[in-house]
């Protein structure tokens, strides 16, 4: 049965990348982008991450994606597309070279995969190693203050002069 | 063959590569905004597939997984900021003509 998810869900997934990369059409690409997040989101519930799989639909699907097409609407740039850039043919293989050497690594190490079963479900632990005592409490308190400084320097950023 | 730790690996790379190839070669800086979006949701993968397959009863990988989502949204504001800054400047989003600290 997770096969077969697993195999959809893969091929949803390269098929929207891979629109996002070639359409010329950028809000087309953002919607292709938008259907990445999700199949990605549904890939997180089949590793047992269910929390991890409401985050993601959440935060991408439900603010960065509204961002993004925020951004285009704003900017009027549909009607120009995206057309590929000089550094097309090295771009090109630069990935694909890089794609190689990770498969190879991958494939050839043998990973010391453990049979124990998952957690489920995982929100509770995820707030006891998040905020008890000797987890990431230090990593969430710098993380506040780094989405403090975003928000102040997007405001910043956009204020009119 | 049932599905394990290397397929999502593989598959995490895929994406991963696309994304390095759209950042690399699109002109249009929103664009290369998304395809970076599309780097993180791959390590994204590869962290919680490490997090199942390994260590199970440790959610180590999924807790990266979360600061990097937090990482990623921080990001993406302060990027579209940006574009849309440049934007108001230059009436262009292309990265071509974002010369401006070029002498």
């Amino acid at each position: 049965m997770f096969n077969i998810i697993f195999w959809i869900l893969a091929a949803v997934t390269v098929g929207a990348a891979l629109a996002v990369v070639i359409l010329r059409d950028v809000f087309r690409a953002a919607l292709s982008l938008i259907l990445l997040f999700l199949a990605i989101a549904v890939m997180y519930i089949t590793l047992y991450a269910d929390f991890l799989a409401v985050v993601q639909i959440l935060i991408y699907v439900g603010a960065i994606s509204i961002l993004i097409i925020v951004a285009i609407m704003l900017t009027r740039e549909v009607w120009h597309g995206s057309p590929p850039g000089k550094l097309r043919i090295p771009a090109l293989v630069v990935s694909l070279v890089l794609l190689g050497i990770m498969v190879f690594t991958v494939v050839s190490t043998n990973w010391e995969t453990s049979g124990e079963p998952p957690l489920q479900p995982t929100t509770a632990a995820i707030g006891t190693s998040l905020f008890g005592g000797g987890g990431f409490i230090l990593p969430v308190e710098i993380t506040a203050v780094l989405l403090l400084a975003a928000v102040l320097g997007a405001i910043v950023l956009m204020r009119e002069k | 063959m049932s599905v394990g730790l290397e397929h999502y690996l593989v598959l995490s790379a895929v994406l991963f590569c696309i994304g390095l190839y759209g950042v690399l070669a699109k002109r249009n800086a929103v664009v290369i905004l998304m395809c970076i979006e599309i780097m993180l949701n791959a390590v994204n993968i590869a962290l919680v597939a490490f997090s199942r397959y390994v260590v199970p009863m440790f959610l180590t990988g999924q807790i990266f997984a979360i600061f990097v989502i937090v990482v990623a949204a921080a990001e993406a504001a302060v990027g579209i900021a940006i574009i849309i800054t440049i934007y108001r400047r230059r009436e262009s989003v292309d990265v071509d003509k974002f010369d401006l600290m070029k002498w």
